[in-house]
Formats: structure tokens, C-alpha cells, sequence
């Protein structure tokens, strides 16, 4: 029972982290710009994919070097040329151009990689388990989660200490202050963008290496991301931090008990916080409300 | 108050409404004729009714409260799968299923609103689509009742009972059309009278400027919790049509993607006007009808619908022809 529960605890952390990679990503943007970007969980397919076609070249380290930084790249670019354009109309356009762009982007995987799933290498190395007793953790997961604290860290460094992390901090407060201090805006916004592209390609990456290849991986991990962000408070990374981890392991621990409900123990996560705390754990009041 | 709203006019209306509603409705009633003629058949015809209501009843939000809903779907797919339990396991009386599904629908998108009204904007949006996803996930995952991902099937509409006559709305595509276009004609009139009511002015007031609504004593959340459950009940009544329509409930009827849809739709045929909104439905079917038996790759065509839309069509296709009449 033992052994069950702490398979199913693990199980529930790297779920959790994949879901904060992803929803940090997401509520970077969200919080800046005020976009939802729909299509998050494609450019974390992207990161996968593009990694699959680099291993054979670089390696699988230098792979996960190198795809984030092209997914974060390619978000730039996208950002530029579509998504600043509707930033000062109704909202409804930027939700729109989004799940649109998410449309394009998984089809454009399938016809390019195929409808089916693909292998990812790993280095040997990181591909066999910790011991016998604890044969479900294998150091690829341990790997997993050391990299996803690690990136994690780096991006609060980067918004505590850069100075560019700091005019983002102060442009999800008030955005209009830091133009008229002389900021330039448009800039900044492009570049959050693409610090939320690279978390999601870093996330590809990880995923790749865990379950393989497919247009839609990054699918399923777009509502739970939602839900992370509400839970933990819309404009506050740290709550978006709490949140994923809080349903990542939460969805796991429910496996263990009633493995059917597991997907629908998050949703009821976020009806007892919309009831409870509307603002969400860490949210501040009046906050993009 | 009254001298308020008289010195503002809010125009939502072409400069000569009858105009649109007299084309809608010559067009509607005399399908079956001219469909055919263009290759197209009857059942697609009441896809458009049927989304179009859709999109219509979901544009009582966006266009004519201000409020970005994005999980339409859930209201739409429960009024399917009201419909369809109601014909399987209660009674075969289409009218009843009818309602089912109104109630069913109707009932989540109620207390779901009460949850929500406090929400603005892409906030709003974000927790419509996570709820809408709590009821796909139990069409999904309850396979006993709904039947899981193969859907909700077995169960057939039944021809209506006048007592005198009976209307057969099973075997006539032709008939049934008819059945569909009374439903839509009625709930577009009340959508048209609610809208024309205080109640429906009182909604634009809080779309053109939520806090000068609200310094003149309107109970904003109150009136967005109505809208919304209004919305939601007209949705799930289209969502029961389209049980209807297809003998079938799937859970895809509830995925956000078809929220995504929807809202498409609304604001490709002008979310601004009435009938924007069944322009946008009827061209979006039928280009999607085309494209998907045209290539495996339907899905980047209508993504390409998506951003075209968003970036060079803001306005809708009614929007754009009445430019010369709004500001």
C-alpha cells in the first residue's frame, strides 16, 4: 500500500510539473499581455518534435538545449506577426486567433510528422530505475523534475533580479506606467511571449522523453494548466505554482483510491476554489477580474 | 434614467431592419426548393438552423452583453444529451425531449453563472472553458449512461401528436426542416422581443460602459447571471435539436473545440448584428462541409478560417455591409 501510494505520489509531481511548465508559460503571457494562448500545448508539441529531429544530430542534451530555444524562437516570430495585432481589441480576437493557430500547428504536425506516435530516444543512462524496490522511478524522472525546479528557479531569478523580469513584474501591474516610463512595450510583450514558448518547449522536450511523440500531446495538458492558473490565482506565478502541483498530485492520490475519478477530482479542485475563494489561493482581489 | 438612455442611442440595428429579417426569412422558408438546385441537401440545411441558434443564442452574451463565455459547447452538448436520455430512457415524445434538454442545459448554465458573474473579460473565458470541460469529462467517462466516447445512440425522435393529426418529422427530411425552422422562428422572436425589452436595452447599457451602468443603480451581476442563463437555455435548446437532427449525442457535441466554433461563427457573420451570427453559422458549414470532404487537412483550412477572420474580418460579413449605417 505503501509502495502504491508513493508510486502514485511521484506519479502525481511530475504530472504537477509538467502541468506548472506548461501553466507558468501560459500565465506569463495571460498576466503581460492578456492573452490566453490556446495554443500552448502545440508549441510544447513543437519543442517535442523539434527535438525528435535534432537528437540524431546533437544528441538528446544538446536537443534540450537547443528546441526550447528554437520553440521560444518561433513563438517570437508568431507573437510579431499575428498575436500583437489584436492586443487592444476586445478579447474575443485573441482567443480566436489562438485556437486558431492551435488548429494550424497540430495539423501542420500531423502532415509533417505523421498521425502516429513516435518514439524518443533517451540516453541509457537516464532510461533505467533507481533500484529494484523502487522500480517505478526510473532517473529519467528524477532527471525530470530536477530540471523542471531548475527552470522554475531560474525563471523567478529572472523576474526578481533582470531587469527585464522586473518590467515584466511591474507591466502585469500596470502596463501603461512602464510605457510612459519609457519602456518599450511591444518589445517586452514579444519577448514574454517567448520566455512562456521556451517553458513549453522545454516541457515538449521532457514529455517527449517520457511518452513519446504525437501531434496532440500537448492537449490534454492545456485544461489542467487552465485550471492551475485559476486555482492558484489568476496573476500570481507562485499560485500558478501551488495550483499545478496542488492537481497534479491531487489527480494522483485520487488514482489511488477511485482511479476513474482521477481526471475529475481537478475540476472539482476549481468548483470548491471558485466557491470558496473566487480570487484563487494566491490571487489578488481586483486582479484581471 | 429614461432621459439617460434617450440621449444615447445605441444603433445595433441596420438602417432598415426589416430589410435583413424579410431576406432571412424568405431564404429560411423556401430551402428545400433552391438547395438542391445548389448540390446541397436537407440535413444540412438544419445544421445551419441549428448551429445558427447556437451561435445566436451564445451571441446574446458576447454581442449584446459584452461577456466573452468560451464553453458554449457544455450548454450545447447537455441540451443533446438531455434530449436524447429523455427519448431513450423516459419517453418518446419529441416535445419532452425538447425540454430535457432546455432543463438539463439550462440548469448547469444557471448555477454555473452564479459562480462566474464577478469574472471579466479573458478571466470569464478561461473558467467558461474549464467548466465546459467538467461535462465533457462525465459524457466522457459515466459509459453506462451516455454511452462514453462511442456516444449516446438508440434512441429516435418521434413524430408529433396534434391529437387531431400527427406530424411526421421521422421519415421527411422536408417536414422535419420545417419542424426545425418553426422551433428557430420561435426562439428567435422571443430572443428579438427579450432583446427589445428594458431587460435587453438595459444589457447594451452594460456592454457599451459596465460603470456607468453601474453608477446608475443597474445590478450588474444580477442582469449578467440572467443573460448568461438565458444564453444557456436557448444553447441547450439548440443542443437538443441537434439530437434530433442526428439521433445521436457524442461528447465532441461538448468539447471546447466546438465553443471555439461557435464563437467563430458569431463573430465571422458580424456578432454586432441580429443575424450576424446565422450568416456566420451557414458559412462556416457549408465552407467546413466542403473543405473536410476535400482534404484530411480540414483542420489547418478552418484554422485558417480562424486567423483570416480575426485579422482581416473583425467586423463579420454584416458588419461589413452595414458599415455605412453604424458610427
Amino acid at each position: 500500500m505503501l509502495q502504491l501510494v508513493l508510486f502514485n505520489v511521484t506519479n502525481g509531481l511530475i504530472i504537477g510539473a509538467f502541468y506548472v511548465l506548461m501553466a507558468l508559460g501560459l500565465s506569463l503571457i495571460l498576466n503581460l499581455s492578456n492573452v490566453i494562448n490556446f495554443a500552448h500545448g502545440n508549441f510544447l508539441a513543437l519543442g517535442g518534435y523539434i527535438a525528435f529531429v535534432l537528437t540524431p544530430y546533437i544528441g538528446f542534451w544538446g536537443a534540450l538545449l537547443v528546441s526550447p530555444i528554437l520553440t521560444a524562437l518561433f513563438g517570437f516570430i508568431i507573437e510579431r506577426l499575428m498575436i500583437r495585432r489584436v492586443y487592444n481589441r476586445d478579447p474575443v480576437y485573441s482567443l480566436l486567433l489562438t485556437f486558431g493557430l492551435a488548429f494550424i500547428m497540430q495539423d501542420a504536425c500531423r502532415y509533417i510528422w505523421g498521425p502516429n506516435g513516435l518514439p524518443m530516444t533517451i540516453p541509457d543512462i537516464l532510461s533505467t530505475p533507481l533500484s529494484p524496490d523502487l522500480f517505478f522511478i526510473t532517473w529519467y524522472r528524477i532527471f525530470m523534475v530536477a530540471i523542471v525546479i531548475a527552470a522554475v528557479a531560474g525563471l523567478f531569478a529572472f523576474l526578481r533580479y533582470t531587469r527585464v523580469g522586473i518590467r515584466i513584474r511591474a507591466g502585469t501591474l500596470d502596463l501603461d506606467t512602464v510605457a510612459v516610463l519609457g519602456v518599450n512595450v511591444g518589445l517586452l510583450r514579444s519577448f514574454n511571449f517567448a520566455v512562456g514558448s521556451l517553458l513549453a518547449g522545454l516541457a515538449g522536450v521532457l514529455a517527449a522523453g517520457q511518452i513519446g511523440l504525437n501531434p496532440n500531446m500537448g492537449d490534454d495538458l492545456l485544461m489542467p494548466s487552465f485550471i492551475a492558473i485559476i486555482v492558484g490565482g489568476v496573476g500570481s506565478l507562485t499560485g500558478t505554482l501551488l495550483g499545478g502541483l496542488l492537481i497534479g498530485v491531487a489527480g494522483a492520490l485520487t488514482t489511488v483510491v477511485w482511479p476513474a475519478a482521477s481526471e475529475a477530482v481537478i475540476y472539482v479542485i476549481m468548483l470548491v476554489v471558485l466557491i470558496l475563494r473566487p480570487r484563487g489561493l494566491m490571487g489578488e482581489e481586483g486582479m484581471l477580474t | 434614467m429614461s432621459v439617460t438612455t434617450t440621449a444615447l442611442p445605441i444603433r445595433n440595428t441596420p438602417a432598415r431592419p426589416w430589410l435583413t429579417a424579410i431576406i432571412v426569412w424568405a431564404l429560411l422558408l423556401t430551402v428545400p426548393i433552391w438547395l438542391p438546385m445548389l448540390g446541397g441537401y436537407t440535413a444540412l440545411a438544419g445544421r445551419v438552423l441549428v448551429l445558427g441558434l447556437a451561435a445566436m443564442s451564445f451571441n446574446l452574451l458576447l454581442g449584446f452583453t459584452g461577456v466573452m463565455s468560451f464553453g458554449h459547447a457544455a450548454y450545447f452538448g447537455l441540451g443533446a444529451y438531455g434530449a436524447g436520455l429523455t427519448l431513450k430512457y423516459l419517453t418518446a415524445s419529441t416535445p419532452l425531449a425538447m425540454l430535457g434538454g432546455i432543463a438539463l442545459g439550462g440548469l448547469a448554465g444557471t448555477l454555473f453563472g452564479l459562480l462566474i458573474v464577478k469574472r471579466r473579460g479573458v478571466y470569464f473565458a478561461m473558467v467558461t472553458v474549464a467548466f465546459g470541460q467538467i461535462a465533457f469529462y462525465v459524457a466522457y467517462s459515466w459509459d453506462s449512461l451516455t454511452g462514453g466516447y462511442d456516444g449516446l445512440r438508440g434512441f429516435s425522435r418521434a413524430p408529433i401528436d396534434l391529437g387531431f393529426t400527427s406530424i411526421d418529422i421521422v421519415n421527411n427530411d422536408k417536414i422535419f426542416y420545417y419542424f426545425l425552422l418553426f422551433v428557430f422562428a420561435i426562439a428567435t422572436a422571443l430572443q428579438g422581443l427579450l432583446l427589445a425589452s428594458p431587460f435587453g436595452r438595459t444589457l447594451l447599457a452594460i456592454r457599451e460602459n459596465e460603470r456607468r451602468a453601474r453608477f446608475l443603480g443597474i445590478p450588474i451581476e444580477r442582469h449578467i447571471w440572467l443573460s448568461f442563463s438565458i444564453s444557456c437555455c436557448f444553447t441547450a435548446l439548440a443542443g437538443s435539436l441537434y439530437a434530433l437532427l442526428n439521433n445521436f449525442a457524442d461528447p465532441m457535441g461538448l468539447h471546447y473545440s466546438l465553443s471555439g466554433e461557435i464563437v467563430i461563427m458569431t463573430v465571422m457573420g458580424g456578432m454586432r448584428a441580429f443575424w450576424g451570427p446565422l450568416v456566420g453559422a451557414a458559412v462556416f458549414v457549408v465552407v467546413q462541409d466542403y473543405i473536410s470532404s476535400m482534404t484530411v487537412n480540414w483542420m489547418s483550412f478552418v484554422g485558417l478560417i480562424f486567423v483570416l477572420v480575426v485579422l482581416f474580418f473583425p467586423r463579420g460579413i454584416l458588419g461589413m455591409l452595414q458599415r455605412g449605417s453604424v458610427k
